[in-house]
């Protein structure tokens, strides 16, 4: 007979409003096998873990039952205080009343009956209950970050600061991310330039971090503490081990007009090129798509066009023929820094729930460029040394228009959510403007101004009253070519008056959207995303870093629109999430995963089909000889999540959850 | 309270310093950049309900830089400088000094804006100043309906007024009266017509 302890908890009035808590606590004491059962207000609290714990000791209980909340917030505390008191942990288990009974209903003697039932629901399951031990799995104490922007530099280098081993992936020929194309940066101007390049420079230099510039991951297998990655190394055409850096490569290509991804199409490069001059590493990489040796190859010419490359470098590192490469690395952790990409007003969409705006020209109105070009039309290192020029003519725009919201809280053009930093750096961009044309106007359409931050709303006003930029509260409803001038036509909601202005130039806040690529790669990771792309955090609130898959971790733009301060913030997260899963050996888990009964296994890996998360491993018996006997399934212990599905499908029974054994749920719901 | 039907067409890069903005900001070291359309202003306003424009709405068109419906509104004259704006202002604005400094405009200006009743009121209000040094309030009632020739509007009210002690029927000059005359010329102040 067993000895079970009863405990129900008021939840201050959360539970005790709609529950008469006493009366489930006096029923439940006549169970057959409960010696004890109290109600007390605040079970979790010191005073009600003390109840507990004494009761275990007084009453030598052999199961502990705690009605209360979700065992999602408490469970590891009533389990803790059990085990302080000497009884296995799995001994002990709640029942929810809270969000399963007195959040849900109104009516008391209803409510009451049915929080009797789920804690005899509990009672009787745990009679059942064996005790468990935490299983140990090694770990690697190696992590991966995946995106070189600045949340995936701020990762690793806080990871190897930390003592740990970093390999750090980016799929451009050069770290840096968009920071690297922004002029200065929001909320205190500085330079973006300045900040970010040193933090580059230890990256490439610390002696714990393997940086693989312009690859990507290719496979990942394995399981927290265990993953196995495969990663593509693209072929730079060029002998990294050789190159220097000198550049007389780039000076030599005569292949000079191609539109340049740094400079967002505003200013030229080469075929053979370093994206920006501060480029970690700083070896070029070649376009094969635009390199004349390269198309000539593609004709079939016989004779080699070009070539200038390779024969003005003097190490001899340029190789036409180099191939991708592959390499294999095993980590612990794995951190996803992929970033954002900007929404593009064009016609044609990346997908089919996206919409370009036909109203604004679909993109084809001169003069009308997006955020990411005006900060480049700002930066001194840009393509006009930091003047504010129209890309058509080269003349100074003096009314220039902005326009937030492009894209963003739309739901005609598919996308509700705010991307956030727009508005922050709209006002940066009027300052900008202010400083560098004097005697130019900045207007502004905004639908609200979203400045929560240290700082943040003092910057907008510092736009609106020292920069005079004219914020009008209104959508734009279009866009047309005017003469040589974009005629704007809004509303400002405010005076209601309507608003026509004639600009030089208008700046769209495009929307931030996930990393073209995104999916596939949260695929490989088994990480959820959601309907836009953006990676999902474990809990919004408690788990923000942390992913559904254990050992994976999202830092920056890749998990939702996030500025600097926020990327950082989170990619610092990640690493003290890394480092303290680095701390031990050995990786301790619940135990509460399948076991194979390896008498009555018949080995049709039933369960391996239909596992979600590839636990389920094949095991040779053998006889003493070492003669095969039979091929049965076995449970890697590190990557089963406990889901139950094989336990659902194994048609002989011989595959269960410990925890949740056929035999403990039957007797639950037998007692209802 | 949008009633024009041209579009605003905010002119080209209008520098700062030719707007009204920027007269205001000359006469009373006010910039109204610094308002963000809370309406609290409004909405404590004990004049708002006569108001064409309200205080907030005054502000919104002085940042549009709409200056000739500002001046020739009606709301600017309205105002009774209770000062409850000014108090009220969570960004330490003072709108009620900005409507004083937009009638001096219009003053100044084109005094012709000011609404006829309006200025006979200030103007037989400041008469009775002059003469007695107080208020003789039939005086008052007498000169602004000559002045403004709304004859018959409120007589219904006069009974009670008098029943309540509250309409005297001689006027009581003060003993000082000759500093108050020193005070007008001081001012030298014009009459408004
Ligand atoms: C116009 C504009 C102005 C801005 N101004 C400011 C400002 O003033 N202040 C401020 O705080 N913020 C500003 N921001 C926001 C800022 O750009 C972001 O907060 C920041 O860049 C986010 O960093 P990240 O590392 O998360 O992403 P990113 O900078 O996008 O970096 C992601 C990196 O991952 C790489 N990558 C992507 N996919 C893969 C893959 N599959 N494999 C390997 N590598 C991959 C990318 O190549 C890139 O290098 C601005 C943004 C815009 C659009
Ligand atoms: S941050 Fe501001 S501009 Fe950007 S989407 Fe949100 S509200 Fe619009
Ligand atoms: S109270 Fe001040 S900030 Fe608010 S609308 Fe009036 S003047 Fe503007």
């Amino acid at each position: 007979m067993s000895r079970i302890g009863v405990f129900i908890c008021h939840c201050g009035e959360n539970i005790g409003r709609t529950v008469d808590c006493a009366q489930v606590a006096q029923a439940m004491g006549e169970l057959p096998g409960v010696v004890h059962s109290v109600d007390y207000k605040y079970m979790c609290s010191d005073p009600g873990q003390a109840l507990i714990k004494q009761a275990i000791k007084e009453h030598n209980l052999d199961g502990v039952v705690v009605g209360a909340c979700s065992p999602h917030m408490h469970e590891k505390t009533f389990r803790k205080a059990a085990a302080a008191a000497g009884l296995n942990p799995y001994l002990c288990e709640m029942a929810n009343i809270r969000e399963h009974c007195s959040w849900i209903h109104e009516d008391r003697a209803e409510a009451t009956e049915k929080a009797k039932g789920l804690v005899r629901f509990i009672v009787e399951k745990i009679k059942y209950n064996r005790p468990l031990s935490n299983i140990f799995i090694p770990v690697n104490r190696r992590a991966l970050v995946i995106g070189g922007g600045i949340a995936g530099i701020q990762a690793a280098l806080d990871i190897a600061d930390g003592g740990r081993e970093v390999i750090l992936v980016e799929k451009e020929s050069s770290i840096g991310g968009h920071m690297s194309q922004l002029s200065e940066t929001f909320p205190t101007l500085d330079c973006s330039q300045c900040i970010l390049t040193p933090r580059m420079v230890e990256v490439a230099q610390h002696p714990r971090i393997k940086l693989l510039a312009y690859s990507e991951v290719e496979s990942v297998d394995g399981y927290i503490g265990n993953f196995e990655v495969k990663i593509r190394q693209k072929a730079r055409s060029i002998d990294v081990s050789k190159c220097n850096g000198c550049g007389e490569c780039t000076k030599n290509c005569p292949n000079k007009k191609i539109p340049s991804e740094f400079e967002q199409g505003l200013g030229f490069r080469t075929a053979i090129y370093v994206p920006f001059p501060q480029a970690v590493p700083n070896i070029p990489v070649l376009d094969r798509d635009n390199c004349a040796l390269f198309k000539g190859r593609a004709k079939g010419v016989k004779k080699q066009v070009c070539g200038k490359c390779a024969t003005v470098c003097g190490r001899r590192a340029i190789d036409f023929d180099q191939q991708d490469s592959f390499i294999t690395e095993k980590v612990g952790a794995i951190i996803v820094a992929t970033g954002y990409q900007l929404y593009w007003i064009g016609k044609e969409q990346e997908s089919e729930i996206l919409h370009g705006y036909g109203e604004y020209g679909y993109g084809t109105i001169p003069d009308v460029i997006d955020g990411l070009q005006f900060e480049r039309l700002a930066s001194a290192s840009g393509p006009t040394g930091g003047k504010i020029l129209r890309p058509s003519d080269g003349k100074e725009p003096k009314k220039i228009v902005f326009l937030q919201c492009i894209g963003s809280r739309d739901r005609a053009k598919g996308m509700e959510y705010c991307s956030k930093i727009c508005c922050m750096y709209v006002a940066k961009h009027t300052m900008l403007y202010h400083h560098k044309v004097h005697d130019g106007k900045a207007i502004v359409f905004y639908m609200d101004i979203r400045a929560g931050g240290k700082g943040y709303d003092e910057f907008v006003r510092r736009a609106i009253e020292e920069s005079h930029a004219l914020y009008l509260r209104g959508r734009v409803s279009s866009l047309t070519r005017n003469g040589d001038t974009i005629r704007v036509q809004g509303v400002d909601t405010l005076s209601g008056e309507p608003v026509s202005i004639d600009a030089d130039m208008v700046v769209l806040a495009t929307a931030m959207r996930p990393q073209p690529g995104i999916t596939s790669l949260a695929q490989k990771l088994s990480v959820s995303y959601d309907l836009h792309g953006f990676l999902n955090e474990a809990h919004p609130k408690l788990r923000p870093v942390e992913t559904n898959t254990a050992g994976i971790f999202v830092a920056g733009a890749c998990q939702a629109p996030r500025d600097i301060p926020d990327s950082v913030a989170m990619a610092s997260a990640t690493a003290s999430k890394v480092l303290g899963l680095f701390s031990n050996e050995q990786l301790e888990r619940e135990p509460l995963i399948a076991r194979v009964d390896r008498q009555t296994c018949t080995g049709c890996f039933h369960c391996e089909r239909v596992c979600p998360y590839g636990a389920v491993e094949r095991f040779e018996v053998k006889d003493r000889k070492g003669n095969l006997i039979k091929v049965i399934a076995e449970v890697n212990q590190g990557v089963c999540q406990g889901c139950g599905t094989c336990q659902a499908t194994c048609p002989s029974k011989s595959i269960e959850l410990d925890g949740f054994t056929d035999e403990q749920i039957f007797a639950a719901v037998n007692a209802l | 309270m949008s009633t024009s039907s041209q579009p605003l067409a905010l002119s080209a890069g209008t520098p700062h310093n030719r707007s009204l903005s920027a007269q205001i900001l000359d006469v009373t070291g006010l910039d109204p950049a610094r308002c963000y359309q809370c309406g609290k202003c409004s909405a404590g306003c004990p004049m708002a309900s006569e108001m064409d424009l309200k205080t907030h709405e005054i502000i919104r068109l002085l940042q549009l830089d709409m200056r000739e419906r500002l001046l020739a509104s009606e709301s600017i004259w309205m105002c009774l400088t209770c000062e409850t704006c000014t108090t009220r202002c969570p960004n330490v604005f003072d709108p009620a000094a900005v409507i004083d400094a937009l009638r001096e405009i219009v003053l100044r200006e084109n005094p012709g804006l000011v609404p006829r009743r309006i200025s006979a009121f200030h103007s037989a209000f400041l008469d009775q100043i002059r003469a007695n040094g107080r208020v003789f309030e039939f005086g008052l009632v007498a000169s602004y309906k000559l002045r403004s020739g709304a004859l018959f509007a409120d007589v219904d009210s006069v009974p009670g007024m008098l029943a309540r002690g509250k309409l005297a029927l001689a006027p009581r000059r003060i003993e000082a009266i000759q500093d108050i005359r020193r005070i007008f010329e001081q001012c030298a102040m014009e009459r408004p017509r």
